[in-house]
């Protein structure tokens, strides 16, 4: 429970054994009274049972849906178990629980919450085309959710029930379609999205890339995800 | 002539393995009918190659041999954006299905955790 809400925290993993247990320890015990949900990717490593002895529920897919695929589960899960907020939270242990309950609070006049990173709280920077991708997405997106969207492929998130109902049934698994693609249909159908400040803090394993190639074909690939969720229905 | 003969049982050894496939419910029918049809239009056309000359020439296209050929591209390429749309259609149900799966193996062990708990409190 936060704030009286039958909360479940969704956290998504492939192959994360080195942090998952830390980050749901930390999760469980920032936030006493809530469900956590590993949802475990197919990974090969130990990361189903790690979470599993850490206190979580798992739900493993027999092989890699990649992070939509993984969400949906969740989603999926959150509904027929009658949650009343569902939050993502990234395994890598780069989101901060103590900034659940300020989600949750949001969500009382809110649909999606998404903790941002580059709103102000905390220090976090990218440049060149990775910069650019989220200067466009970001641009695009707030005009279609007609609010102020600053970190759209966040993966920290609060949906309420509503929006549960509809992840549930509908989640893109392709790449960026998560995050980029989500909004939009959000958008779209009424609901109401809201950002919230967050400090990001850096991951306890694994390593982001930086290579300037795969930055290029990141800002490709999020204009045309981008532009195809625009003519979509 | 040889050439005529070279086509035609191209064509024939074609119609013979799609049969020998749909005898054998290696193919679906829906696949096979397609390819049958196919194969109806292409084995005159292999025995007889001026049969659409006629037409060719309605067309501006200088020889029915080419028009052949551009219709058989066309088709080709229809066939395989076809076949990418079954496959997406096939990857949906498949994750449907994993995520299922995912959900009845989460809840096998939430009761037997619980089971365990059970047994291990009473006794």
């Amino acid at each position: 429970m936060v704030n009286g809400k039958r909360t479940l925290i969704i956290i998504p993993a492939l192959n994360e054994s080195g942090s998952i247990a830390d980050v749901v320890g930390e999760v469980r015990g920032e936030l006493p009274g809530v469900d956590v949900l590993v949802v475990d990717d197919g990974s090969t490593d130990r990361t189903a049972a790690v979470a599993a002895a850490a206190g979580a529920r798992v739900a493993k897919l027999p092989y890699n849906l990649g992070v939509g695929g993984a969400m949906r589960l969740g989603y999926r899960y959150a509904r027929d178990h009658d949650y009343d907020v569902a939050i993502q939270v990234d395994a890598d242990g780069q989101h901060d629980p103590r900034y659940v309950p300020k989600l949750v609070d949001m969500l009382e006049d809110n649909d999606l919450i998404i903790g941002a990173r580059f709103a102000g709280e905390g220090d976090y920077s990218v440049r060149g085309p990775r910069r650019w991708a989220m200067v466009m997405l970001s641009a695009v997106l707030s005009r279609v959710a007609r609010t102020k969207l600053t970190d759209t492929t966040s993966g920290f998130r609060a949906a309420n029930r509503r929006v549960i109902e509809m992840f549930a049934s509908w989640y893109p698994a392709e790449y960026l379609g998560d995050t980029v693609e989500t909004l939009v249909h959000t958008a779209r159908r009424g609901y109401r999205i809201r950002q919230v400040p967050v400090a990001m803090r850096k991951r306890m394993a694994g390593t982001p890339s930086h290579s300037p190639a795969k930055a290029m074909i990141y800002l490709g690939r999020a204009f045309a995800v981008l532009t195809l969720a625009l003519i979509r229905r | 002539m040889k050439l005529t003969l070279v086509t035609g049982l191209t064509g024939l050894i074609l119609l013979a393995t799609i049969i020998e496939l749909l005898r054998r419910r290696q193919l679906r029918e829906k696949y096979g009918m397609l390819w049958l049809g196919v194969l109806v239009i292409v084995i005159p056309l292999s025995l007889f190659p001026r049969l659409l000359d006629n037409v060719a020439e309605l067309l501006g296209v200088a020889s029915g041999v080419s028009l052949v050929l551009f219709l058989g591209i066309v088709f080709l390429l229809l066939v395989c954006v076809h076949l990418s749309w079954e496959v997406s259609a096939l990857e949906e149900e498949t994750r449907t299905l994993a995520e299922d799966f995912a959900l009845l193996r989460a809840q096998i062990e939430a009761d037997k955790a619980a089971r365990d708990e059970l047994v291990s409190t009473d006794g």
